[in-house]
């Protein structure tokens, strides 16, 4: 190692590692920064905007005597490689507010009916909406359409809540070496399929213990005769926001 | 074209035969779904098993490819596969109707295949033909000046089974349109000139940079310091190459200078391939036309054999031992996405044309992870030009920061729509006299994601330095709605997203659907606020350039047109989109009924004023 190279994140100094990423190095320095599609073992994805940060604002003086900011640019800190010497923002109001937005328009995207939500408690959404003071879903909901598939014995898959992550594609590809999940569509038409003729998950060589079953971070790929079983107030975010601890989402091994 | 049969019986032979013609290559997968599809009419869930076992791709990921581009289908169109242009452009010379004629006079629904499988009529976003629409693909072949005589022909035509092949060939007549020419359009260019003059690459380099040659797309980065980035980045692996990618995916609403370009100026643009081929050390040049250009491959690759035979193309090129390029022509399939470079090279690699993240940069890590220069079609014509004729002639056109000129490609309301080329730093308002536009209100400059002009600034200059384009030039005139214009570009975003990141996916959509609520006169500040926020959102989070600018038109026409919008909004502060009278929408359809009674709004009132209902009445 050579010398520690640091950046700034809201005025505080971080360290990190050459090939670290912003959201790593934050994490491994115990400072959180909202994020969905992001996971410390897998590539960074950049696809969720949870972890949008503010890089280099400045601040100038006018000719008439007026200090004007000027907004650095926007970014996904997941997917962009710190450097020593930035000044990172990121519990500011306008980025906040930009991820309470966010938040909300993958509330309404989805049908998120959390009380019979079997992730309830210990879903990344819901826990980051808490989180980050989401009172209700703001835009009109889209009410869309999204089938159930029950066709494995040991998996189900409730797509209505499907944020489009990634997560279990990359697993499935990466860890399990089966390519069991892939996106189709696009826009607003965009979903998860199966790799099997007929589409169903039944069909696909997906196990219970694949990594691709349980990584998802919000209610879709959930395990049958498995429900409820922590009670409430007990759950993982209920104990704790899913800002708390930070460490367990920095990254595990060497990655970019 | 399609004339194979639907059922999807002997599509296996089909299928085989499109695999061994690609080596079974996965990165040719856009080429075998096309070409399978242009003989067995669709992509049959049977076909993707086979295509994936044949590449050695997971299925999934084949299907999730077929599902990513409009022009693939899943699920069988019909023989006859009718997509009219839905531009704005196309929807001022009135499309609407014309489709509507179509569709009543085939008993069809938009969207939906005829009960006899026959024909399927549907919407797609700007073929490139904005100075001569309304226009509509029919199995991917432009059908230009619709009428309504043309529309009953077609249906007639479509009747009667008439193979495509059979139609007036009037119909497909596509026009170059030319009304002005300047230094690239009126050049005195043989094929072979640039080639004839090339000296080292290094020399060919410098005049490129001296000439401030900069990217026709409109982001307009240096063409040299491009050239100069892949030229010293090294290839990497088992296969370390160089390429050069001409980007045709032409799809910015309103824009068709590149088609006319491809269609008449080929060679200058091969030649300007070749040219970057030569100055990057690239033995393998792509065009990625754009599936609306289909109609163009064969007459393109006609051009490549010619000037393979004149050994302007292959091994030891014009004689020259070590110079060796060929170009293959690689054809998108309806996604405007694909237009950013990076999206682009996805597709080519046979993927879903999802934007890559940045760094690293094409020029270092681009097609199959090798150094890439991509470049626009006027780009790589220019660049031939100023190889033929030096950097010193080219500098001496435009301005200081943009030398050269722009070729326009110009719709909407004026009397000689078409392709024009100026030198840059041509004011908006010239532009407006030359065409023949009267009482402009308005000009949509760049395209969808561009900006839109108001007459108060029609004294702007065609520049970097003022205002870029990729070369798009819609012109309004006042009695336009321009509120309409940004919705219409509102659905034309949603329609467009790649889905990738939540911003653009979500954001696209409700924009899309806060219009459309204003529209019908549910809106209010309410939405307006709404609206704002969204185009925030989209500006600051989104992945790629498509989510950045999908708001812009929204934004400056609420700036600029703002008595558009509000001519709409409702009083009052707040009203849902919801419409309880549109919620018995279905209801009447199936009943048949659409009397006052199976109205709310008015039931409602009815029975408020105390006047009887009908039985049956939802109130
Ligand atoms: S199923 Fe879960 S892990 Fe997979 S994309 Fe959807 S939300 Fe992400
Ligand atoms: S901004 Fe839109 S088009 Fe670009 S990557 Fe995101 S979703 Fe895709
Ligand atoms: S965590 Fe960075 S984009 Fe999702």
């Amino acid at each position: 190692m050579s010398d520690p190279k640091t950046f700034f994140l809201d005025e505080e100094e971080i360290p990190f590692e050459e090939g670290q990423t912003i959201i790593q190095a934050a994490l491994s320095a115990g400072k959180y920064i909202p994020h969905l599609c992001y996971h410390p073992e897998f590539k960074p994805h950049g696809s969720c905007k949870l972890c949008t940060v503010r890089i280099d604002s400045r601040t100038v003086t006018t000719e008439d005597g007026q200090t004007v900011k000027i907004p650095g640019r926007a970014a996904a800190s997941c997917t962009t490689p710190a450097q020593a010497g930035q000044h990172v923002e990121s519990e500011v109001p306008e980025i906040l507010d930009l991820r309470r937005t966010l938040v909300q328009m993958l509330l309404v995207e989805g049908n998120h009916y959390c009380p019979s939500c079997e992730k309830s408690g210990k879903c990344m959404l819901q826990g980051l909406a808490y989180d980050l003071g989401v009172m209700d879903p703001h835009f009109p909901q889209y009410f869309s359409k999204r089938e159930v598939d029950a066709s494995h014995p040991d998996i189900l898959l409730d797509f209505n809540r499907c944020i489009l992550c990634e997560l279990c594609v990359r697993a499935s590809a990466e860890v399990d070496k089966k390519n069991v999940f892939a996106l189709s569509g696009r826009g607003n038409t965009k979903h998860l399929i199966c790799n099997s003729e007929s589409g169903k998950l039944g069909d696909t060589n997906l196990a219970a213990t694949d990594k691709a079953a349980n990584v998802c971070p919000v209610g879709v790929i959930l395990h049958k005769r498995h429900g409820f079983e922590v009670p409430y107030g007990q759950r993982r975010f209920d104990r704790a926001p899913i800002s708390d601890n930070p460490a367990q989402y920095a990254p595990v091994k060497e990655q970019v | 074209m399609p004339n194979g049969n639907s059922s999807g019986s002997g599509s296996g032979a089909v299928v085989a035969a499109v695999l061994a013609r690609h080596g079974s290559d996965g990165t040719r997968l856009m080429q075998i779904l096309r070409e399978i599809q242009e003989e067995a009419e669709w992509l049959s869930p049977d076909t993707l098993t086979r295509v994936a076992e044949g590449t050695g791709l997971p299925r999934a990921r084949v299907e999730g490819v077929a599902g990513f581009y409009h022009f693939f289908h899943t699920e069988p169109l019909g023989r006859y596969r009718v997509l009219w242009s839905d531009n704005i452009t196309d929807r001022m010379a009135g499309n609407a109707d014309l489709m509507a004629r179509m569709c009543k006079k085939l008993w069809l629904k938009p969207g939906k295949v005829s009960e006899d499988g026959l024909v399927s009529v549907d919407t797609t976003s700007c073929t490139g033909l904005g100075d001569q629409g309304p226009a509509l693909l029919v199995n991917y072949r432009p059908v230009t000046r619709m009428t309504a005589e043309r529309v009953d022909q077609i249906v007639e035509l479509i009747r009667h089974k008439t193979p495509l092949a059979e139609w007036p060939a009037e119909f497909f007549k596509v026009e170059d349109n030319i009304q002005r020419k300047d230094a690239l359009l009126g050049a005195d260019f043989q094929p072979g000139d640039a080639l004839r003059a090339l000296k080292s690459p290094q020399e060919v380099l410098d005049a490129v940079k001296e000439s401030g040659l900069r990217g026709r797309g409109g982001a307009g980065f240096s063409t040299g310091q491009k050239w100069d980035f892949c030229r010293s980045a090294v290839g990497s692996g088992a296969n370390p190459a160089h390429y050069v990618v001409c980007n045709a995916d032409e799809g910015e609403p309103g824009t068709f200078k590149d088609r006319v370009l491809l269609s008449s100026y080929a060679d200058m643009v091969f030649e300007g391939m070749t040219v970057s081929g030569y100055v990057i050390g690239a033995k393998k040049g792509f065009v990625y036309l754009r599936g609306e250009y289909r109609y163009l491959l064969e007459p393109l690759n006609a051009v490549l054999e010619r000037r393979r035979a004149a050994k302007l193309l292959g091994q030891s090129i014009l004689g020259r031992t070590g110079f060796d390029f060929d170009i293959e022509l690689h054809l998108g399939a309806g996604a405007y996405v694909c237009g950013e470079e990076t999206a682009l090279l996805e597709s080519l690699e046979g993927k879903r044309g999802v934007p890559r993240k940045r760094p690293p940069f094409p020029v270092t890590s681009g097609y199959l992870g090798q150094p890439t220069a991509v470049n626009n079609v006027e780009t790589l014509a220019s660049a031939a030009l100023i190889a033929a004729k030096g950097a010193a002639w080219y500098k001496s056109i435009g301005t200081p920061k943009s030398s050269g000129t722009k070729i326009l490609s110009i719709s909407g309301d004026c009397q000689r729509p078409g392709v024009y080329e100026y030198p840059y730093g041509v004011k908006v308002s010239q532009i407006l006299a030359d065409c023949g536009a009267r009482d402009t209100q308005a000009c949509q400059i760049a395209g969808a994601s561009g900006l839109t002009v108001a007459p108060n600034e029609f004294g702007r200059r065609i520049a970097f330095e003022d205002i870029p384009t990729g070369g798009s030039f819609m012109v309004f005139d006042n009695t336009r709605d321009m509120f309409q214009v940004a919705r219409n570009f509102a659905h034309f975003f949603k329609h467009e997203s790649c889905g990738f990141c939540t911003p653009c996916r979500v954001g696209t959509t409700l924009l899309a659907n806060a219009m459309d609520k204003i529209d019908e006169g549910h809106g209010g500040e309410y939405d307006i606020n709404d609206i704002w926020r969204v185009i925030r959102t989209l500006k600051t989070a989104s992945h790629c350039g498509l989510g950045q600018t999908a708001g812009n038109c929204a934004a400056d026409t609420l700036q600029k047109f703002r008595p558009s919008y509000e001519l709409r909004l409702n009083v009052r502060d707040f009203e849902p989109a919801f419409d309880l009278d549109k919620a018995l929408s279905k209801m009447r359809e199936v009943t048949g009924r659409d009397d006052p009674g199976a109205h709310f709004h008015i039931a409602h009132r009815k029975s408020r004023a105390g006047l009887g209902t009908k039985a049956g009445d939802p109130s």
